[in-house]
C-alpha cells in the first residue's frame, strides 16, 4: 500500500538567545564558538511553552494542511521527545485530547535521545501501511536541556514538528518511498533518572556516534532504494549544531544547495527530537511535485532512521495554509538576555 | 659501556582509536618492532606509560602487557616520568643493554587517552604538575605553558605569529606521515582564529588527546651487525636525562627550559657532538611555545632566536635543522607515554633513509627530545647511523 504524509506542521517558539549572550556569562570566546559550531542563536521556550503545547501547535498546523482529515479518524498518535513534561503521565494523551482525536486511538510517548521524533514518524507510517489505522500522527518535539556552561547550552533549543500519515494518492503530500534504520549500542550521551541535565562523551559524540550512524543509515537507505545523492532535491540530517549536518551531507556527496533548505540549526539551535523533522517541514514548505527528499535522523545511544520521500502534486496546495517554518524561524523574534533566559529555563533556584 | 643500536621499530597509527583497547594498541606496535628486528624473544620489556590508571583504570601494565604478547615470565618494567615516560623507557632500555644487564630490550610506550572525557583527561594530564603547589589551585597545562609563552614573548619579543608558524610547519609535515592523527593543512590565520584555550595559546597551539603506541628494539651494535648484516646500524650515541623544579614558581627563569638544556648537554657530552652536528630533531612540541623553547635549550638557536628561526624556515623540511619531521606532537598526536618512543621511531626511520616524502636528505645524526610536565623532566637521545 502506498502511504505517506498527508499533513505537516511545525512550531518554533518566538524567543531567541544569541550565542554571544550565553558566551558572555561564562567568559567564553564567542567568535570561536560561532566558527567551531556554526551556531548564531537558538530558540527558547516561553513560560507557557513545553513539549506538549508545541506538539499541539504543530499538530494543529498539520491538520490544517491535511485536506480535512477528521481527527476522529486518527488511530494512533506518537510523540518522540526527551523533555516530556512528566516522568510518569503521557504527553500524547494531552495532545490527542487537544486536537480532538480521543478516545479511540493508540497513544505512546517515545524516547531515543534526538531520534525519538523520526521513530514516531516510522511507527505512524508503518501502522497505516499495515492497514491497522486510517491515519496516524507522528510528532518530534523538545525543550532540550543543556547544563549551564556546558557546550550543549549553546545549542539546546525548542521546537516541534508533526506529521499526519495516511494512504491513498489523493491526499498525499509526500509518499514514503522507503525507510532504513541503523542502530548500535553506543553510549555517547545520556541522562539517568533524576538527573537534571544530560551528560555526553564530548568528542566521542562525533565520529563514533553521529557520523558513523548517520553515514551508515543514509548510505544504507540510498543503497536499498537504488538512489544516489544526485537523485535528491533535498537532504536533511540531524542538526546538533550548524557544522555536523553540513559536514555529513558533504561527506556523503550532497551539495550545499541540496542541504541548505532543511539546515536550520545555525539560527534555531538543536531541537533534539524536533531537529530533523522540523528541517523536513522547511523542505516541504518550498518543495516541488516530484522532488525526492532524504531525511536522516540521529539519536545518541545510538541510532539513525532514514526515509526517502517523494513529494506529490498536492504539496503546492497546502504550503501556504499554515505558518511556514522559515517564517516562524525568521520573523517576530523576541531576543532574551541571559537573566530572562535562565528564568524561563528554570535555572534560577526559587524559594521553596 | 657497550654500544647500543636500534634494530627494530614499530608503531600504531595515532588518533582517536575508540575501538582499540590499550593492550591491543601496545601489542600492535610491539609486534611490528619485533618483526622489524627479526626477533621473537627479548631479555627485557620496558614500558613508558604516564597514567593508564587514570585514563583506563588499569595499572600493573608490565605483567599485563608481557602476558598479552605471550611473553609471561620475561622481565618487564613500566617507567613513568609524565609525558617523558616514553623517553625514559628508551633510556632504561639503553642502560640495560649498555651495562650488559640485557642483550635485547623491547622498549615500548603506550597511552590510551580517549576512554575518558575531556575533563577527566585534563585532570589526568594535570597530575604531571605539582599537585600541592599548582594543580590543587586549579591550573592545568595550557595555563602553565601560556605563562611560559607570555614570558618568552615579553623577554625576547617572540610573536604570536611565530607560535602559529610552529603549528603550520608541523601540520605540513604531518600531511606526509601516514601514522599522524591529523592530516590537515593549517595556515597562520587558521591558528590565530582557532578557539582560545589559555591566552595567548589557542586550540591549534595545543597537541591533541591521542591513543597510540610505539616500540623500538635495542641490542648491542655487535649483535645488530650479526642480525642485520645488510642494514647499517642506527646507534644511540648519547643519552641525557635531567630534572627541573616541577612547579614553575620555583624556577629562576620561565623563559628557558633548564631540564631540556641539561639533558641535551649530557647527551652531547656522551656523544662527543655539538648542536651543529645534528641533522634533524624530534622535539617535544606539546604546545607551540614548547618547540621554540626546546630548540633554544638544545642549542640549535640562541635564547630568543627560536621564534625567528621558525619564521625564517630554519626548522622546516629543507631548512638548516628540520624539526619534527614526523609532524611532532602537534600533528602526529600525543599519546603521552608513547611519544618519546615514537620520536626515536621517527629518527631511526630518517637515519635509515626510509622516511619517504619527508626524508631529510643525507641525515646521519638525529636527536629525540622528550619532556615531562612543564619541563620538570626531560630525556634526550642522539642517534647516528654508522
Amino acid at each position: 500500500m502506498t502511504t505517506g504524509i498527508v499533513g505537516y506542521g511545525a512550531f518554533i517558539p518566538r524567543r531567541r538567545i544569541k550565542l554571544e549572550e550565553i558566551a558572555k556569562v561564562w567568559g567564553a570566546d564567542a567568535p570561536s564558538y560561532k566558527r567551531g559550531l556554526q551556531l548564531f542563536e537558538k530558540s527558547v521556550p516561553g513560560a507557557d511553552e513545553d513539549t506538549v503545547t508545541m506538539s499541539v501547535e504543530a499538530a494543529r498546523n498539520a491538520l490544517v494542511r491535511s485536506g480535512g482529515v477528521d481527527p476522529q479518524e486518527i488511530g494512533a498518535l506518537y510523540i518522540g521527545s526527551e523533555s516530556h513534561p512528566y516522568a510518569v503521565k503521557p504527553s500524547g494523551t494531552i495532545v490527542a485530547e487537544a486536537i480532538g482525536a480521543v478516545p479511540t486511538l493508540h497513544v505512546a510517548d517515545l524516547e531515543f535521545a534526538c531520534k525519538a521524533g523520526t521513530e514516531s514518524l516510522f511507527l505512524a507510517n508503518s501502522l497505516v501501511k499495515a492497514g491497522e489505522v486510517t491515519y496516524a500522527v507522528g510528532i518530534g518535539a523538545d525543550t532540550s536541556q543543556g547544563a549551564p556552561g556546558d557546550a550543549l547550552e549553546y545549542s539546546a533549543a525548542a521546537g516541534a514538528a508533526a506529521f499526519i500519515f495516511g494512504a491513498g494518492s489523493d491526499k498525499m503530500i509526500a509518499e514514503v518511498v522507503d525507510t532504513y534504520s541503523w542502530t548500535t549500542d553506543t553510549p555517547d550521551f545520556w541522562r539517568r533518572e533524576y538527573m537534571h541535565y544530560p551528560r555526553h562523551g564530548s568528542r566521542y559524540t562525533g565520529e563514533p556516534a553521529y557520523f558513523r550512524h548517520s553515514m551508515n543509515s543514509a548510505r544504507g537507505m540510498m543503497e536499498k532504494a537504488g538512489l544516489e545523492p544526485g537523485d535528491f532535491a533535498h537532504a536533511i540530517f540531524h542538526q546538533p549544531n550548524g557544522k555536523f549536518p553540513m559536514r555529513v551531507g558533504k561527506k556523503l556527496g550532497f551539495t550545499h544547495e541540496q542541504l541548505e533548505t532543511g539546515w536550520l540549526s545555525p539560527w534555531l539551535g538543536n531541537t533534539y527530537s524536533g531537529a530533523s523533522p522540523i528541517g523536513l517541514t522547511a523542505v516541504l514548505d518550498i518543495a516541488s511535485p516530484g522532488d525526492l527528499v532524504l531525511l536522516t535522523s540521529f539519536g545518541s545511544g545510538a541510532g539513525s532512521d532514514s526515509f526517502v520521500l517523494k513529494v506529490t502534486d498536492r504539496v503546492t496546495e497546502v504550503q501556504d495554509l499554515a505558518p511556514k517554518t522559515r517564517f516562524q524561524l525568521d520573523e517576530n523574534k523576541i531576543y532574551l538576555e541571559y537573566g530572562a533566559y535562565a528564568k524561563l529555563r528554570g535555572k534560577i533556584r526559587m524559594a521553596e | 659501556m657497550r654500544d647500543v643500536a636500534v634494530i627494530g621499530i614499530g608503531m600504531t597509527s595515532f588518533g582517536e582509536l575508540w575501538r582499540t583497547p590499550l593492550r591491543s594498541l601496545w601489542a600492535e606496535a610491539a609486534l611490528a618492532a619485533l618483526d622489524d628486528a627479526g626477533l621473537d624473544s627479548v631479555d627485557l620489556i620496558t614500558i613508558g606509560c604516564m597514567s593508564s590508571g587514570l585514563f583506563t583504570g588499569q595499572e600493573h601494565l608490565a605483567s599485563l602487557l608481557a602476558d598479552e604478547l605471550g611473553m609471561g615470565g620475561v622481565p618487564a618494567a613500566r617507567v613513568e616520568s609524565a609525558c617523558a615516560s616514553g623517553g625514559l623507557a628508551v633510556r632504561t632500555g639503553f642502560a640495560e643493554v649498555a651495562s650488559g644487564l640485557s642483550d635485547t630490550v623491547l622498549v615500548t610506550g603506550v597511552e590510551k587517552m580517549t576512554d575518558v572525557d575531556g575533563a577527566d583527561s585534563t585532570y589526568a594530564l594535570g597530575t604531571a604538575a605539582d599537585g600541592e603547589w599548582e594543580g590543587f589551585h586549579g591550573i592545568t597545562f595550557p595555563g602553565l605553558y601560556a605563562m611560559l609563552a607570555r614570558v618568552h614573548m615579553q623577554q625576547y619579543g617572540t610573536t604570536r605569529e611565530q607560535l602559529a608558524m610552529v603549528a603550520v610547519k608541523n601540520h605540513a609535515n604531518g600531511l606526509l606521515n601516514r601514522h599522524a592523527q591529523y592530516h590537515l593543512k593549517v595556515d597562520v590565520e587558521g591558528v590565530l582564529g582557532s578557539t582560545l584555550v589559555a591566552d595567548p595559546l589557542r586550540l591549534f597551539d595545543c597537541s591533541p588527546v591521542t591513543d597510540g603506541a610505539a616500540a623500538v628494539v635495542l641490542t648491542t651494535v655487535e649483535k645488530a651487525r650479526e642480525l642485520q648484516p645488510d642494514r647499517p646500524p642506527v646507534v644511540i650515541i648519547g643519552s641525557g636525562l635531567a630534572t627541573d623544579t616541577i612547579t614553575i614558581a620555583n624556577r629562576g627563569s620561565l623563559a628557558a627550559l633548564n631540564a631540556v638544556k641539561l639533558a641535551g648537554e649530557r647527551a652531547y657530552a656522551m656523544a662527543g657532538r655539538t648542536p651543529g652536528d645534528i641533522h634533524l630533531a624530534e622535539v617535544h612540541d606539546c604546545f607551540t611555545i614548547a618547540e621554540i623553547m626546546a630548540t633554544e635549550a638544545l642549542g640549535f638557536f640562541e635564547p630568543g632566536q627560536g621564534g625567528p628561526a621558525v619564521e625564517n624556515g630554519l626548522t622546516a623540511l629543507g631548512g638548516k635543522i628540520p624539526v619534527n619531521t614526523s609532524g611532532g606532537l602537534k600533528s602526529k598526536g600525543h599519546p603521552v607515554g608513547a611519544t618519546g618512543v615514537a620520536q626515536v621511531f621517527e629518527i631511526t626511520n630518517q637515519l635509515r633513509g626510509e622516511a619517504g616524502q619527508r626524508q631529510v636528505e643525507g641525515a646521519r645524526i638525529g636527536m629525540a627530545q622528550n619532556m615531562g610536565g612543564s619541563g620538570g623532566s626531560s630525556v634526550v637521545h642522539i642517534l647516528e647511523v654508522v
